[in-house]
This record gives structure tokens, sequence and C-alpha cells, in this order.
């Protein structure tokens, strides 16, 4: 008896610390798809300490979104997209009004998702991942690639490329390799890259590396062998640092590497130690660092044992998942201004998404004051921004280096448009006619 | 596209001269067999054919990856050899073997971090921090033996296989949450590379140290292993344990403690391993999918042999690495995983048993 008593008390204690704020009724309820155990748990940690205490900083200091508590459950995903399709299906009914949106926190689940989605009527933010041509929201309603996509990055690192060699027309007949996590999230920006090669005259090749990139040899002796001018770096969890060694190994240069926004993280470049130092990485607008949001989490849930962060508190990808949240929750917050202080349904919050208007102020009264600027979406656009910065690791933390990029609208939008109509089609969707109010 | 005119006629004529030497031999129960070896032949002469014309188009380039592949064919074997420990002295397939890699590689660089945290000279940090996860090792060892092995005594191989995939859930949870689950840098061997060879070969052949380390360690523990097995009373226990659990206790032999002894150095070899994977990529939790490297290996060596494990993974990284990069051109790249599967399946279907595996012949 002694035993089982004992059994209990450990089981108990263990869900109480992974599921801070189980659903109940008259909450609004957002489920947590994250990765905390696995070959991605070095990335999908911080990021869920940072959406999840977001949350927590809401309902402890504000009693909620306009006083409805928030109620969030964690669902480990393991970056599996079987795994990550059920527990969406697990989650999506739960809370007073059903799940108010989903961050798949993955390209492959939100690939298997955006086919649920419409059906269940529950809104994707995919923050800088995803399906690119979902920014067209006629054809992807309920997909919110907020901030950026990964044609964005493409673009962007391609514009700074350029401007190291001295401008765009110097592209031309430079080499860009871009290695790649081999899933749908590695393989997502090469048609930007595609078009890129074509409008500027660089060559463009891809170099595929299987998961978990573990072993990136061969990848890195075909480099050495190719002599790229340029390498591009789309990699997740441990693929991206055993790329940055692999090219130290090879002796390419770090400083002839761009990772994309999810492959600029202090986990990236810390185990590769000084074979890291020059190599640079694209910012999703923000970088590491403290902000006022962190000075109220450190008073409401720091310092009252309440958070799971620790080393990563300010990291970069802790700083994005509290954005996720803050961007999620605004939507959940600009849905009430029409539906009235309740539970949303989700159908209200993907209303809440088109109509969102992040204004300067509201960043500032937020205390995101520095880590992201303004942000408006639309029933057209889904994304609303196409911006981004350069970073570079000096060895010891990131170093911004660049001012903002602006994507090339001109090759993009095209682009979007093109795949968007290519999407519509093989699904029968009709797009819907954005000039009309909803 | 050079390779190809001169691997297709190879090809071709290893399929005609296969096809003939099969109608000749008429005997109907051998003909599937025949062809399937000859559809092997055809296709590993394609495919040396394609290799050998572009070794000629660019040797040093051929050189460097052919080196660098069997040098992370010896990274693999590392982490076979604990394999090919367990299952030749118990009979068991010890799916944990990569779960206790990563359980030796936090032990050894959390302590160390520790250690030098405190102001201790590396000098004498490193051999108490691999004392430590020894020591740990030698725990995880008992344990196993104890709560997992000795209960299922005399149980038939699935069983025991069964047991450890339970063992490896265990172990992963419990390190990560004993040790942490961030990524842990370890710098124990050089990670940079030697170019030799310059005046001959254009930008010369990239030799990394560390793959060189740890060729130099896989050669002592295969001749320290060797030893043990053949030269001490405990290693020729340990060989007729596997033999037979049953007939093995009959003589008086300890099968408790014989398997205690051969999980420890299966946890030694996975220290060992950690030390060079550590290095190569940091300890962190995706070192567990070093086992699925292994598995191929382990089935083209064979189970039961310490050599077989070396060869094994020499054939399956210089086999990779070349397909990745002169095949991937071709079909589009990211092969390497599955063309070692594809490897070991070619050899399953020639030699069971694998290369230096005991053919098991069973009375029925």
């Amino acid at each position: 008896m002694k035993k089982l008593v004992a059994a209990s008390v450990v089981i108990g204690a263990s869900l109480a610390s992974v599921a801070p704020a189980l659903a109940q009724g008259g909450e609004q309820f957002i489920p947590v798809l994250s990765y905390r155990t696995g070959a991605y748990a070095v990335n999908g940690v911080p990021f869920a300490n940072g959406g999840v205490d977001y949350l927590a900083l809401l309902n402890d200091r504000d009693g909620g979104i306009n006083g409805v508590k928030i109620g969030f459950e964690e669902c480990e995903t393991g970056y599996a997209t079987d795994k990550g399709v059920e527990c969406y299906e697990r989650l999506k009914g739960k809370g007073a009004t059903g799940a108010s949106y989903v961050s798949p926190l993955s390209t492959g689940i939100t690939f298997a998702l955006t086919e649920k989605a419409p059906g269940d009527k529950i809104p994707l933010l995919t923050l800088g991942y995803g399906r690119s041509e979902s920014r067209n929201g006629a054809v992807f309603p309920w997909n919110f690639i907020a901030m950026g996509s990964y044609w964005t990055g493409a673009s962007v690192a391609v514009q700074h490329v350029a401007k190291e060699f001295g401008g765009l027309d110097k592209l031309k007949g430079k080499k860009i390799t871009l290695v790649y996590h081999d899933s749908p999230y590695g393989k997502e920006p090469i048609p930007a890259l595609e078009a890129l090669a074509a409008k500027h005259g660089f060559v463009f090749k891809g170099v595929p590396v299987t998961h978990p990139g573990v072993e990136q040899k061969s990848q890195w002796l075909s480099i050495r062998q190719d002599r790229p001018d340029y390498v591009l770096l789309w990699g997740w969890g441990v693929m991206n640092g055993t790329a940055i060694k692999e090219a130290a190994a090879v002796a390419f240069p770090r400083d002839k590497i761009i990772g994309i926004w999810w492959s600029g993280a202090e986990p990236d470049v810390l185990p590769a130690g000084d074979g890291a130092k020059g190599y640079k990485a694209l910012m999703l607008q923000h970088g590491p660092g403290q902000f006022g949001v962190h000075a109220e989490i450190k008073k409401h849930l720091i310092d009252k044992g309440k958070s799971l962060a620790k080393d990563d508190f300010g990291q970069v990808l802790y700083n994005r998942g509290l954005i996720n949240s803050f961007i999620g929750t605004e939507a959940i917050r600009t849905a009430m201004k029409k539906y009235g202080n309740k539970p949303m349904t989700g159908e209200q919050v993907r209303w809440g998404f088109e109509n969102l208007d992040i204004t300067e102020a509201r960043i500032k009264e937020a205390g995101f004051e520095g880590m992201m600027k303004p942000l408006k979406l639309s029933c057209s656009d889904h994304q609303g921004a196409d911006v981004a910065r350069v970073q570079q690791w000096d060895g010891k933390e990131w170093k911004v280096i660049s001012d903002y990029y602006t994507a090339d609208r001109d090759v993009l939008d095209k682009l979007v448009a093109e795949q968007s109509a290519k999407y519509a089609v093989e699904k029968k969707i009709t797009p819907r006619d954005c000039s009309k109010p909803d | 596209m050079s390779g190809l005119s001169f691997a297709i006629p190879g090809g071709i004529g290893a399929v005609l001269a296969g096809l003939m030497f099969v109608l000749l031999r008429g005997d109907r129960r051998s003909v599937v067999d025949t062809i399937v070896h000859v559809a092997l032949a055809a296709v590993t002469a394609v495919f040396l054919g394609y290799l050998a014309s572009r070794a000629i188009d660019n040797p040093g380039g051929f050189l460097e990856i052919l080196v660098g592949g069997l040098l992370s064919g010896v990274l693999y074997s590392l982490v076979a050899l604990g394999f090919v420990l367990i299952f030749k002295a118990s009979g068991v397939f010890n799916y944990a073997q990569g779960a206790m890699v990563l359980v030796a590689g936090l032990a050894l660089v959390r302590s160390l971090d520790y250690l030098t945290g405190l102001g201790v000279a590396n000098i004498v940090a490193i051999p108490l921090a691999i004392l430590f996860s020894g020591a740990v090792m030698a725990l995880c060892a008992f344990v196993i033996e104890k709560w997992v092995l000795r209960p299922l005594l005399n149980q038939d191989g699935l069983t025991l296989f069964m047991s450890t995939i339970g063992a490896t859930f265990v172990l992963e949870g419990l390190a990560q949450m004993v040790f942490g689950s961030g990524v842990y840098p370890l710098r124990l061997f050089p990670t940079d590379a030697w170019i030799l060879g310059e005046g001959m070969f254009p930008g010369g052949i990239l030799v990394n140290k560390l793959d060189v380390w740890g060729g130099l360690i896989a050669a002592i523990l295969v001749v320290a292993l060797a030893a043990f097995f053949q030269y001490t009373k405990t290693g020729r226990a340990l060989r007729a344990v596997a033999d037979d659990h049953a007939a093995a206790q009959s003589v008086g032999i300890p099968i408790s403690w014989i398997w205690f002894i051969v999980w420890l150095v299966a946890g030694i070899v996975a220290l060992v391993a950690a030390t060079v994977w550590g290095t190569k990529l940091g300890v962190q939790f995706s070192i567990v999918f070093l086992a699925l490297k292994a598995l191929p290996v382990l089935i083209i060596g064979g189970f039961t042999s310490v050599p077989g494990a070396i060869v094994g993974g020499l054939i399956v990284g210089a086999g990779e690495k070349l397909a990745e990069i002169y095949l991937g051109e071709l079909i589009g790249g990211g092969i390497e995983y599955w063309f070692a599967y594809v490897l070991a399946l070619a050899v399953l279907l020639v030699r069971p048993q694998g290369l230096y595996g005991e053919k098991i012949i069973e009375r029925i």
C-alpha cells in the first residue's frame, strides 16, 4: 500500500509539473504542441517554456484575457507528424469552446493539419514556418504564417549574400548551396531559391541531410569539392550543430554560412565551440535578450517558482515562444472586441487573426518593444511582415550585423499566387473574395 | 555522365553471363537463388563500374570520400561492438546499446563539467570523470542483470530482446532526468583535419583527426576484446554461456556474474563510443540514433563477430558515403541512411548470417 501511495505521489507530481493549467469549463483553451524529449528537444524545450510562460503570466497577472482564464495543456509531439496529429485530435475539443488555435511547431505537422483545420474550424498559427503559400488567406483561410515564411527567409538570405558580394548584380555566376533537413521543412525554401537563382543568375544546388542529421560527412565533403561561394543552412535540432562542426572540419568558412531563423539559436552554436565563430543566421525580427515582458515573467513566475525556464530564459527560442503566445492571445483579444469577453470559438479566433493589428503602442504596452515590429494581418495577407535581419555568433553571443531587409515581393508574390492556385485546384477549393467584408 | 557509359555495359554483361549460367545449370530449385545472386552481382558491377569511372575523373576527390567513409565506418563499428559483445555472450540483441552510449556520455560530460567547474585541472578531472562514468555503467549492468535479465533466465531470445526495449526507455528517461537534456560539448580529441597529398591532388585529401582517433581506439578495443575472449578464464566462460545457458550453468559457471561482466564490458565499450561521438556531436539525446547506424553494420558483419563489426562498419561507411555523393547526384541525394540498409539486405540475401557470423545449424 505504501508503495502504491508513493507511486501515486510521484506520478501526480510529474503530471503537475508538465501540465500547469489543465483545461476546465469556462476557460479559453489553448493546446500546446511541444517537444521536450527526443532529437529536437534542445530546440523544443526553450520554445515551449517561452510559450507556456506567457500564457501563465496572463493568467497570474491579469486573470487571463479580459478576465477569461486561459486553460492550456501540453502534448508531446517529439516533432513527429503522426504524434502531432494525435495531439491535435486529443486536444481539439477541450475547454469550453474547443481549441482556440493550434501552433504545430513543425512544418510536417502543419502540412497534415492544413487538411484538417478547415473541417474542425481551428486556426493554425505557424510563426515563421509552415506552407509559404498559405500567406494567401483567400485559399488558406485557417493558416496564419505570421511574421515570415521560408520564402521570406530565402529572399533575405540571398539579399545579404548579395550585399557582401557588392550588390545583386554581383550574384551572377556565384554558387549558392542549400544544406537542408530532408523533410517538408527543409524543402520549403527550394522553389523560392530556384526563382531567385533564375532572376539573379546564381547557380543553386540543394544538398539534403537525412533526419536527424547526426552524420553529414558526405554532404560537407561534397561541399568542399564543389566549393560554393555561400551555404544556406535549413536545419533543426542536432543537424545545426553538426553542420557547423562539419563545416569547421572541412575548413569551409563559417562566415560564408547563413542559417534560417530555426538554425540561429544558442543550442545550435554552443556545441561547436570556437568552430561556430563567424556563423550567421537570420532573425525572425527578434534575437536573444531580456525586455519588458521578461521583467514581468520574472516577477510573476520565476520568483514564485512557477516557470520551467532556466538558462533558456531570454534565449532566442524562449523569446520566440513568448512572441508566438503573444500573437495568438492578441488574436483572441481582437476577437473578444467583436464577440464579447467570453471564451472564443476557433471560428471567432480566426476572425481575430484576420483582423489582428498589433501596433507599436500595443507592443510597448505588452513589453515586447525591441522584439518585434508592428504586425497587421488581413483576409488576403496571413503573413503580415516581410522583414528579417542577420545576426552573427562571435563565440560568446549573437551580434546583430544588419538592418532589416525586406523580402523581394516581385518574386515571392508571384510564387504565392502560383502555388496557392495550384493547391486550390488540387483540393477543389474556391478561393474567397477578400474584397468583400467577412 | 562518363561513369554511366562505363557502368551500363558492365552491368548488362554481368546479367547476360548470369542468365547463361542459370540456363546451363538447369536446376529449377536454384533458379530463383541464382537469379537473385546474378541480379545482385549485376547491380554491384554497375555501381562499382560507375565508381571506378568517377575515381578516374577525379582521383583525389574519390580518395577523400573513400577514406572519410572508411573512417566514419569505424565510428559506427564502435557502437556495433557493444551489440556484438552482448549477443555473443548471451544471445540477446541489446536494443538498449544506443541508450547506454547516451548514459555513458552524459555521465562523463556532466561529471567533467562539474569537476572543471570546481577548478580541477583537466589532467585530473578527465580520469575522474571516466572513472565515475565507468561506475555508472557498472551500476547499469548490475541493475539490468538483477532486475531485467535474471528473472528471464532461460527465456527465448525474443523475450530478452523485448526486455531490452523496456530498458532503453528507462535508461533514456532516467539519464536525461538525472544529467539533463541539453547539448553538452565534449572536447577530448582534436576535431580539425589534415590535408594530405596536396602535391598530388588539387586541394589535397582531407582527413579528420577525430576519425583517425576513432580508428585507433577501435583497433585497440578489438585487440583487447579478442585477448579477453581468448585468453582469460572469464572470457572463455562468456563463450560457454553464449553457446548454452543451461549447460554452462550445469558445469558451474555463475551465469549471473557472467551476464553482469558482459553488460559491464558493453557499457565500457559504450563509454568509449561516447567519448568519440560526444566529441563529434556534443553529448545529447540524438546520440541514441547511432544504434540505427550500427544495425546494418551488424547485419553485414554478423552479430557474433568482433572483426565482423569492424569490416561491416568499413563497408557501410565507405558504401554510404560513396553512394550519397556519386549516386545522390543522379537520384536526388539524402540516400545514405537507406543505402546502408540496402547493402545489409543484399548481404542477407547472399549470406544470412553476415560475412563473419556463425552459420546456425539447428536440428529439426
